[in-house]
């Protein structure tokens, strides 16, 4: 089991390390769930306990409060470039599914998707964490990141199998999934025309339960959401508040949600169940061709 | 709990997603209710239900009915764990079925009983071959529309033999199964009783995961060079991943091609004990002793371990993906584990047509084709031939910004220049010499035409000192000319890439401003070995006297060495006396 892991490890790594080496504005999307958490961690791994590379979180202040306190406990214990960017203006006119004005896809659309879109740019302003403060500041770099790190994972859901770990997408954001490059031997498409973003996908191979071990493993922090506090419930999977369901679940710990993943209920339930945005339309592929994560 | 990566490959519509789509469901590998939803799509939509639609999750591959990409699902023997990708069988998505074969330990090659074997039949065992996969399992699928029949079996599993021997792969086994009917393939079945090995899944647990690389001769590409300085770290750290075999803190280690030594002082890994061996397979970081300079690219090996070559010229079997085709003469640009180096093909050998093995001798590698072809670098890489450690003996090319082609290193062709042999003789053939000779001028001037070459780090003032040096000598009556070109026009920023193209005009411009009688200064950041050859043989007749300023990667001695630690006019002395001593400058008219 745990060659496995240092197999994954070793891989992802090496794509960190080659994303590093290829990038000038490079960035890493920090949703603060278990995924991307592991891939900071995996950054540290990769860096030898720095992380060269700004952390960018996409707020759309439907996200569970303690969160939010969580990433700014991290980003401070590990002296972390915390960059985060948001929709003001939709936010500003409520034009949410929370508030009732839009249904869920178009609120994904409106305050992940244009917000991260228009982030990245560097055309709305990011704000910054000041470790001196304590608090976020507008970012005077507007200078937009090529080369963004996403933690998808391929067994997610069908769209994100097609992934490759070094993603072509064209100035707006396009994902042409028919053509994409081909990559053999560790050799990933590097090489870029101006224009060309890429994103880059570390953690394609691993799967839900590889990230638990992996926590497990290596002691990472996550936010306690994740397990159940007392009331038999628990989330799997993180979002907005509005948009994200608990589970049904004893698990109070890592190793218990382990247990759960591997023989238990939810050994063959796939983990975005409780992700209600998936379900209406054209669902999550539809949202990832447009730019979402 | 080893998860066990292969590809199924095969003929566009001869069943290989079918395969994929019963094992998952057969083994219970599937998500509550995805059957039963697929089930009822199809229904809705009036379609018959296919195992395939399983797999085609996205919404263009529904309405087209084919696998466009590669798909990678995961599944459940009682042995282990598969992830399986399924490759398209479209001939248009060649690069598809080799991003996804190229991931795999072994592969399962599926063939239509009825259509028999065909043109992607064939390619795709070539490009198995190629891609080093060994392990293949071949599965003669949808037995069920020729009833069945052992002879149907058997001619089709003869001819596909002796096409994979061409190859020289031998595949684990041949078997018949009907997928749809999941009839041969976690279960043995009545109808194909006449059949005695055992079903897929059981072949599929008889393959062996990762062969042993701990034997192997130790070797790290260098993927790049640390030094972080926050919170006081001071470590310089080597990182890379190690391709095969095992080091020790405290063993001797080479560098190639630069051939720089050291020892190893640590290994260098973050939250994890400390180590003091580590081996294949692993993303780690190593500190040396002494602190040496090595660039990401090079090549880490244990002294005392059989080398890697280190040579620009070598021959190579090459499979083309890119739309344009592959061209002598053109420049390319090679990516070997992690080094990147401009390439051109000097000649093209011979070109294989994938889906029949002929072969013919063309000037061009068509898509889709394979080409056994021999590539220039533009400096000496390390390497290692494919058939002794294939990790270090595989490269892609990349042709305008895209990944064009694959290649295996067969042979090895030591190092030579023969687009600038080329060149310069037909400069030779072609230039027209004036009626004066160049001692007629050098009496004229007083002076030996020299390129003087100034070079260091990165950071050495390079710039200031050519400047204040022409003007020295311009004061002292010399015919002198300095090329004030930045970094900017020389190209340099942009890496690698145009540094062929920058040296070829500097080295050529240099042998105008020598052949009217100048004494020709430039400067020229981090130069090497082989980039000091090229400027010299473009500057012929004239000699060069390349000057260092600080540390260099210069491993023949440069003419003169100076320090960073000196202020400029002493340099500038250091410099005018060399050249009165080495006698470009006599003192006496003769």
């Amino acid at each position: 089991m745990n060659e496995h892991l240092d197999a994954l490890e070793s891989q992802s790594v090496f794509i960190l390390r080659e994303a590093y080496r290829k990038f000038k504005n490079l960035a890493m999307l920090w949703s603060i769930g278990k995924d991307s958490t592991v891939m900071l961690w995996l950054a540290r791994k990769a860096f030898f306990g720095h992380v060269p590379l700004p952390l960018v979180h996409i707020d759309t202040h439907f996200k569970i409060r303690s969160m939010i306190e969580y990433r700014d406990r991290l980003a401070k214990e590990w002296k972390l470039t915390m960059v985060y960017g948001e929709n003001a203006v939709a936010l500003r006119e409520k034009l949410t599914f929370p508030d009732g004005k839009v249904d869920r896809l178009t609120c994904c659309g409106s305050l992940k998707s244009e917000a991260l879109k228009h982030t990245l740019a560097g055309d709305w302003p990011r704000y910054r964490l000041n470790h001196e403060t304590g608090a976020y500041e507008q970012d005077p770099n507007t200078s937009p990141y090529t080369g963004v790190i996403v933690g998808a994972r391929a067994d997610e859901e069908g769209s994100r199998s097609k992934e490759r770990y070094f993603s072509p997408r064209d100035q707006h954001n396009d994902w042409n999934v028919d053509d994409q490059p081909p990559e053999l031997w560790n050799q990933f498409k590097t090489d870029f025309a101006p224009g060309t973003h890429l994103r880059i996908h570390p953690l394609l191979d691993w799967t839900e339960l590889n990230i638990w071990e992996y926590i497990e493993r290596e002691n990472i922090p996550v936010t306690p959401l994740y397990f159940n506090q007392g009331d038999g419930k628990r989330y799997r999977s993180l979002g907005c508040f509005p948009c994200t369901n608990k589970v049904d679940s004893e698990a109070t710990n890592v190793k218990e949600i382990i247990e759960e993943l591997k023989t238990g209920k939810f050994s063959h339930i796939a983990e975005r169940a409780g992700r209600a945005q998936d379900k209406d339309g054209g669902g999550l592929e539809s949202l990832r061709r447009g730019g979402y994560m | 709990m080893d998860r066990f990566p292969l590809v199924v490959v095969g003929h566009v519509d001869h069943g290989k997603s079918t395969v994929i789509g019963r094992l998952l469901a057969d083994t219970n590998s599937l998500p509550d209710g995805k059957l039963e939803q697929v089930r009822l799509e199809c229904e809705r939509s009036s379609k018959p239900f296919e195992y395939a639609f399983l797999l085609d999750a996205l919404a263009a591959e529904r309405d087209q009915g084919i696998t466009i990409d590669t798909a990678r699902c995961f599944f459940h023997s009682t042995q282990r764990d598969y992830v399986i990708i399924d490759a398209p069988g479209h001939i248009e998505f060649l690069k598809n079925m080799i991003t996804g074969a190229a991931r795999a330990e072994a592969a399962v090659l599926v063939i239509d009983a009825k259509e028999g074997v065909q043109e992607n039949s064939r390619r795709h065992g070539t490009m198995l071959s190629l891609l080093g996969i060994r392990q293949v399992i071949v599965a003669v699928n949808k037995m069920d529309l020729v009833g069945y029949d052992k002879g149907v079996f058997e001619s089709v599993r003869d001819e596909y033999l002796a096409f994979l021997r061409q190859l020289g792969l031998i595949p684990q086994a041949v078997l018949p199964v009907a997928a749809f009917f999941g009839k041969n393939l976690s279960d043995r079945c009545a109808e194909l009783s006449w059949y005695d090995g055992p079903p897929l899944l059981g072949e599929l647990d008889r393959l062996i995961l990762a062969s042993n690389h701990l034997h192997k001769p130790f070797r790290m590409p260098v993927q790049d060079v640390y030094k972080f300085t926050e919170e006081g770290d001071d470590r310089r750290i080597i990182a890379g991943r190690i391709e095969t075999g095992l080091v020790h803190v405290g063993d001797d280690v080479v560098f190639f091609p630069s051939q720089k030594r050291a020892k190893v002082k640590t290994i260098e890994e973050f939250s994890a004990p400390q180590r003091t061996e580590v081996g294949f397979g692993k993303a780690i970081g190593f500190t040396l002793d002494p602190e040496i300079y090595v660039r990401p690219g090079e090549l880490m090996v244990r002294a005392g371990q059989p080398s890697p070559r280190s040579a620009n010229r070598f021959q190579a079997n090459i499979f083309w993906l890119g739309k344009r085709p592959l061209v002598t003469g053109k420049r390319y640009k090679l990516k070997l584990a992690t080094a990147e180096v401009p390439v051109w093909v000097d000649r093209i050998e011979k070109v294989l047509d994938a889906s029949n093995l002929s072969s013919g001798v063309r000037e061009q590698v068509e898509q889709h084709e394979v080409g056994q072809c021999v590539l220039e670098a533009f400096k000496p890489v390390a390497f290692d031939l494919s058939a002794d450690v294939a990790e270090t003996g595989r490269f892609v090319l990349v042709d305008d910004y895209e990944i064009a082609g694959g290649g295996i290193i067969l042979s090895d062709h030591g190092v030579g220049n023969t687009l600038l042999d080329r060149h310069l003789a037909h400069r030779e053939q072609n230039w027209e010499r004036s009626s004066l000779s160049s001692s007629t001028r050098a009496l004229r001037w007083n002076q030996r035409p020299t390129f003087i070459l100034l070079t260091g780090g990165a950071d050495a003032p390079l710039v200031k000192l050519a400047q204040a040096l022409e003007s020295t000598l311009f004061e002292q009556g010399r015919f002198v000319y300095y090329l004030g070109l930045s970094n900017a026009l020389l190209g340099l920023q942009a890496g690698h890439e145009d540094r062929p193209e920058v040296l070829r005009r500097l080295g050529e411009t240099a042998h105008l401003f020598t052949d009217a009688g100048a004494v020709f200064i430039a400067s020229l950041a981090g130069l090497d070995d082989p980039e000091r050859q090229v400027l010299e043989a473009l500057a012929r007749p004239a000699d060069v006297l390349t000057v260092t300023v600080g540390p260099t990667d210069l491993t023949q001695t440069a003419a003169l060495l100076l320090s960073t630690e000196q202020p400029l006019d002493e340099q500038v002395k250091i410099l005018v006396h060399h050249l009165s001593e080495a006698q470009i400058f006599p003192e006496f008219a003769l």
